[in-house]
């Protein structure tokens, strides 16, 4: 099982990161238009094979309004509108005068792909920026308190109990709320991605500790001393490549914690700001019970950050279940 | 032993302690810190606003305001909520409860899931268990911010549960309080109950392993008494060790699924507080938070080392 497992999550993860990188790029719609006669449109399904049951190739049905105040939209079945390959500036967009919403559109009437597209960028970037953080930040601390043993050691490994034995996120809430309500967009992507670092490096800062620990009495650990390797090269030579293994582990524990972790944020108003699309954001725009009811596609956020977390445990499929304690929700 | 646990958890009541006093002081020196306040939200005039200001003590210096709200939570007083204009205290204990109830519900519902389905995985091999071990994986993929979403969509499609929320928590019977509790306690579970169910089937079938399982067996044990009698005592000190890190996750979860399904707990009331910049509010559900946490965790740890004799040696270490 593991190997098929772990196929379907790297080709996810390729695919995610795909999605990430084109971004806006992806469809013809930019992410904060708003076509106002196009409120709440359902997805437009890419068919094959037309009214009459004659296959052709890709193409849309233009969406027309029957009714306003319903919000109830038809298939115009009389003009198909042709997929076109890279025009429009875009990777694939619709020949024709309407436009095409791949994943319908919200109450704003924004297209929802293209705003999933566009947010992908910042949310999967929130992410991994802060778990780069959190592991560096996690590797020295981890480094220097394995190595250094005694109080130094133990110092470091009761600060980062404690944090661990913080509420996670009431700690990033707090954090959160030390800054104005209202940020820029870039101050808001990198105070997140310091705030979820200084939460999160105390996983592995135990872990590189524990590695290191373990590490420095072997054999080839004392053979390097022995032949006169200074303490640092030592450390940062032959130590420290040994815990390559455990960052990873947590590389994978906090991906997707910090994914959830900037949705929720962006979701309750602390993250990401109005016109700016992350899948926080659009959550939040999805708003309650009877709205997606109506309008299911606005689900599509709460399916990426599924699919981002789902990717790294295809990924981790095989490692015991023990050492995936989740944590940081 | 027995004293060994005694200390134990006295220790950890004092460390408990610690991690209130440090979480509620930091997160209102935090909030203090950002610019602006809860008044300068409105359109106050400034001398109404300055007014409420001096009868709250904010117009004092930083040390002097810290200073009096700690000399006042030492007396268990936290302050006046800005936004609702009663004490903090009141107003955590009517919310406080509510996460506790939210939480426990989860935790149960999880557990009653989970383990009998990992026992179910993990004690054998057929397609079935390969289905459940890839449902679990998937479920365990789904945060509860989204479980949340996705059973509000259900709940709003088919009828079956309220979706409004839970008005308010004075009102009405318990019957109506429970209705409105399944929806939240069930998105809350779902990832947890995937967590616990991965780790028993994991522990399950490495107990299976073990040389006392395998030496019952050969003595003519049947598979069924080797599974419930033997590997699943073994099995629990792993799965038990889980719970307090679980704990965290439910307190944290409790947030978003709060908020979502409009259920008047800590976190809906914490959020509130962020947002109105309601200083001595923060400061108070951070506190309560903490005490959530710490208490849970010690619960777990106990449970633990009443478990395995083992643990609990160990435990004054």
């Amino acid at each position: 099982m593991p190997a098929s497992v772990r196929g379907a999550g790297a080709a996810l993860a390729v695919l995610l990161a795909a999605f990430a990188a084109a971004g806006p790029r992806l469809v013809a719609n930019p992410p904060d238009r708003q076509f106002q006669e196009y409120v709440f449109a359902p997805p437009m399904r890419p068919r094959l094979i037309d009214a009459f049951g004659a296959p052709r190739s890709p193409f849309v049905y233009p969406l027309i309004l029957e009714d306003r105040l319903e919000r109830r939209y038809a298939e115009d079945r009389s003009r198909p509108m042709p997929l076109r390959l890279f025009q429009n500036g875009a990777l694939l967009s619709a020949a024709g005068d309407a436009p095409w919403f791949l994943l319908g559109t919200d109450a704003l009437g924004r297209d929802q792909f293209a705003r999933l597209a566009s947010g992908a960028r910042l949310s999967l970037g929130v992410a991994l920026l802060a778990a780069l953080g959190a592991l560096a930040i996690g590797t020295v601390v981890g480094g220097i308190a394995g190595f250094s043993g005694g109080a130094l050691d133990d110092g470091l490994m009761r600060a980062a109990d404690f944090v661990i034995a913080l509420p996670a996120l009431y700690v990033v809430l707090a954090l959160r709320a030390a800054m104005p309500l209202v940020l820029s967009s870039s101050q808001v992507f990198w105070t997140m991605v310091a705030v979820l670092a200084i939460a999160g490096w105390p996983f592995p800062a135990r872990a590189v500790r524990a590695v290191i620990r373990s590490e420095r009495t072997r054999e080839y650990a004392e053979a390097a001393r022995a032949v006169g390797a200074s303490r640092t090269r030592l450390l940062l030579r032959h130590l420290l490549p040994a815990a390559r293994g455990v960052l990873i582990v947590q590389s994978t524990l906090l991906l997707p914690a910090f994914v959830l972790a900037e949705a929720t944020l962006s979701f309750v108003g602390l993250g990401f700001g109005e016109p700016i699309s992350s899948w926080g954001t659009m959550l939040r725009d999805a708003g309650g019970g009877r709205a997606i009811a109506e309008a299911p596609w606005l689900l599509a956020p709460a399916a990426a950050i599924v699919l981002a977390a789902l990717t790294v445990n295809l990924l981790t499929a095989g490692d015991s279940a023990r050492t995936r304690a989740p944590r940081l929700q | 032993m027995r004293r060994g646990l005694l200390s134990f958890v006295g220790r950890r009541l004092l460390l408990a302690l610690l991690l209130v006093f440090v979480v509620s002081s930091a997160s209102l020196l935090l909030v203090d810190a950002a610019p602006g306040d809860h008044f300068s939200a409105f359109d106050l005039d400034p001398a109404t606003a300055a007014a409420e200001r001096h009868r709250l003590g904010l117009d004092k210096s930083l040390p002097a305001r810290y200073g009096a709200w700690l000399a006042r939570a030492t007396r268990f007083d936290f302050g006046e909520s800005m936004k609702y204009r009663r004490p903090v205290v009141q107003l955590v204990a009517e919310r406080a409860p509510m996460t506790a109830l939210l939480g426990a519900v989860a935790l149960a519902i999880a557990t009653l899931i989970g383990v009998p389905a990992g026992i179910f995985t993990g004690s054998r091999r057929n397609a079935l268990t390969a289905a459940a071990r890839a449902l679990s994986l998937v479920v365990v993929s789904v945060p509860s911010l989204v479980t949340s979403f996705g059973l509000l969509f259900l709940a709003a499609r088919t009828g079956w549960l309220p979706v409004g929320g839970l008005a308010s928590t004075a009102d009405g019977h318990a019957w109506t309080a429970a209705r409105y509790l399944i929806l939240p306690a069930t998105a809350l579970a779902l990832p947890i109950a995937a967590t616990i169910e991965r780790l028993q089937s994991q522990a399950l079938s490495d107990a299976l392993s073990e040389p006392s399982v395998r030496a019952a067996l050969a003595r003519g044990c049947s598979r069924r008494r080797a599974v419930w009698r033997h590997a699943f005592r073994l099995s629990l000190t792993p799965v038990l060790a889980i719970y307090g890190v679980i704990v965290g996750t439910v307190l944290s979860g409790s947030f978003a699924v709060e908020i979502v399904t409009s259920w008047p707990g800590l976190g809906a009331l914490m959020y509130e507080a962020l947002v109105s910049r309601d200083l001595f509010l923060v400061a108070g559900c951070a506190a309560a938070g903490a005490v959530f946490l710490a208490f849970g965790t010690l619960i777990a740890d106990v449970a633990l080392a009443l478990a395995d004799p083992r643990t609990s040696e160990s435990v004054p270490s």
